[in-house]
């Protein structure tokens, strides 16, 4: 019964070999079990889920047909969710109960999905590991002393422990992608402005997109399926409609030029991690698809150009916590006393590095050094896609340099951090589909994920490659957790 | 590119935070590294490039002007930290 997948489940339900009760006792024994272990949930919503769950019963038994109908899900609590704390991790946010739910809620709610809880994640989703949660840090389920990537390090954690059927995350600079590769699960951070980014606590507006972590590649297309498409109150969410994943995965897939960067594979790439994404290659030559050789010339600097522009957007979109309107409120002397107060006691060590970083590239005489730099070199990156696929259908490249890390291991030194999102960072820089793949381990088990990378709009096609992949590989990706 | 204790005192007041000496330390040091790391980006020739601000380059996108209904006031106040009546209490501002 363990471990099965989404569209397993949901078949399960419509047969009413399982009741969506069952189904959602299952996940909540799961959770007081094996959660206190791994702590990817911020918040359970126990009596709520029992609750949605009579509900998906009554229908079910009535013959309802929806696509999610008694599916539990866990969401990143950087997602607004009506009536249920929205905490994004931070002592700021601690006590905010969101009075309207994203988007993506409502979807899945008229889908018929169940919310089980909210899960852990970096504070403001500023992280690679869920060490910057201000609440605890939440751990792998392949080994409990290492992290579990981030910033989506909660929701990856409950996929790959079971404590989900399937979960939402958010994904800026990595934030799904590589969390999906410490935890050997699947994640997707579609083409920017598929998904609506209503109602997700803004970090960076111009690369924040919602995506799925799943345990199948199907999954995700089912779920992308359900919270994606134009929203008008997003206005960068692309205006035409998305096309049917699920279907798209069902045609035959015809051979693909598949694109390795060059500068992708060099130095900075654990070698256990190369070792395990050739092997990954070898089997997609095997299905007919041909590897060749292509150029990513700015590759390098698109990690200094997001460290300026995240933070950037990040100041920008992170001075409305100033203790009036909602949140965390200290007191002060007068007005700016009890905003530097609040916010100084209410942010955490990263969330103000960022804030600092960015109100200074932003700052008089440093915006045209820093920020329009940074922007014309992000046009650089996109230039760099764009010729390389003109030679390659999809581009193959790592999820993350290395496997999962231990706690601790890099949280004193904020550039070695973020070096973990050094080939995740320019898909968001470029708007780009890109999909975190298990594909292998390394020598003591650990999971690696391969990226898939389409051009803008491709997310059919890097879903349909990832599934085939994914059925030539057949892993067993059950942790060992009992 | 080293930054001064100084400038970031001041980039903390922009940014409404405030640092103990400590701290203020250590985010000087920390934020000179990375800045010293984002120096990389001077060697890039971005002469005639423009600028990037949205990947799939939308332009902005205009709706018609209609009322819709708008949030109750209560459930907006609910999450406000001092309250009264329907207004947001703040420190006062202008001096009597």
């Amino acid at each position: 019964m363990e471990h099965r997948s989404l569209l397993e489940w949901r078949e399960s339900l419509r047969r009413r070999e399982i009741s969506a009760r069952e189904l959602v006792e299952y996940y909540l024994e799961r959770i007081r079990r094996l959660d206190p272990k791994i702590k990817a949930y911020l918040t359970v919503c126990e009596e709520e889920a029992r609750r949605q769950a009579q509900e998906a019963d009554r229908r079910l038994s009535a013959g309802e047909d929806l696509p999610l109908l008694g599916v539990p899900l866990a969401i990143k609590d950087n997602i607004c969710t009506r009536g249920v704390r929205t905490t994004c991790a931070s002592r700021i946010l601690e006590n905010f109960v969101p009075p309207y739910d994203a988007t993506v809620i409502e979807r899945l709610k008229a889908a018929g999905a169940i919310l089980l809880g909210k899960t852990n994640l970096d504070e403001f989703a500023m992280g690679s590991s869920t060490e910057n949660s201000a609440f605890f840090p939440t751990r792998n389920p392949w080994d409990t002393e290492r992290v579990p990537g981030g910033s989506s390090g909660g929701s990856a954690a409950a996929v790959a422990a079971d404590l989900c059927a399937g979960a939402l995350g958010s994904d800026t600079g990595g934030s799904i992608r590589q969390p999906a590769s410490f935890c050997g699960v699947v994640g997707f951070k579609p083409t920017y402005g598929r998904v609506s980014r209503y109602g997700l606590v803004a970090f960076a507006s111009s690369l924040d997109q919602i995506g799925p972590l799943t345990r199948t590649v199907a999954d995700t297309a089912l779920l992308l399926q359900v919270i994606g498409g134009p929203d008008e109150r997003d206005t960068t969410s692309w205006p035409e409609p998305q096309p049917d994943y699920l279907a798209e995965l069902e045609k035959p897939l015809s051979p693909l030029r598949l694109g390795i960067p060059k500068e992708a594979f060099g130095e900075g790439l654990s070698s256990e991690v190369r070792r395990v994404l050739e092997e990954a290659l070898r089997e997609a030559e095997k299905l007919g698809h041909e590897i060749r050789e292509v150029s990513l010339p700015h590759l390098e600097y698109a990690l200094p150009a997001y460290y300026i522009i995240a933070p950037a957007e990040a100041s920008s979109n992170l001075a409305r916590y100033d203790g009036v309107k909602y949140g965390f409120r200290a007191q002060g002397r007068d007005l700016i006393d009890m905003y530097k107060k609040t916010r100084s006691r209410g942010f955490g060590a990263e969330v103000k590095r960022r804030i600092m970083l960015g109100t200074y590239a932003l700052s008089a005489g440093y915006y045209e050094a820093f920020y329009r730099k940074a922007s014309q070199v992000r046009t650089l990156i996109i230039r760099d896609f764009e010729e390389a696929f003109r030679q390659a259908d999809l581009i193959l490249m790592p999820a993350s340099p290395t496997p999962a890390f231990r706690l601790g291991e890099k949280t004193d030194d904020p550039l070695k951090m973020y070096l973990s999102d050094i080939y995740t960072i320019p898909v968001n820089m470029a708007g780009l589909p890109g999909l975190s793949l298990p594909v292998g381990f390394t020598e003591n088990r650990l999971p690696v994920n391969l990226q898939i990378i389409g051009p803008q709009l491709a997310d059919a096609l890097v879903l349909a490659f990832g599934r085939a992949l994914e059925a030539a590989l057949a892993l067993d990706l059950k942790p060992p957790l009992e | 590119m080293a930054i001064s204790k100084e400038e970031v005192q001041h980039v903390a007041h922009l940014a409404r935070l405030e640092f103990s000496e400590e701290d203020l330390e250590r985010f000087t040091r920390e934020l000179s590294g990375i800045l010293e790391y984002m120096a990389k980006l001077s060697e890039v020739d971005t002469s005639g490039v423009e600028p990037t601000y949205n990947a799939l380059r939308l332009e902005n996108r205009f709706r018609e002007d209609q009322v819709q209904a708008s949030f109750p006031p209560e459930e907006i106040l609910s999450n406000a930290p001092e309250r009264e009546g329907s207004s947001f209490v703040v420190p006062r501002v202008i001096r009597s």
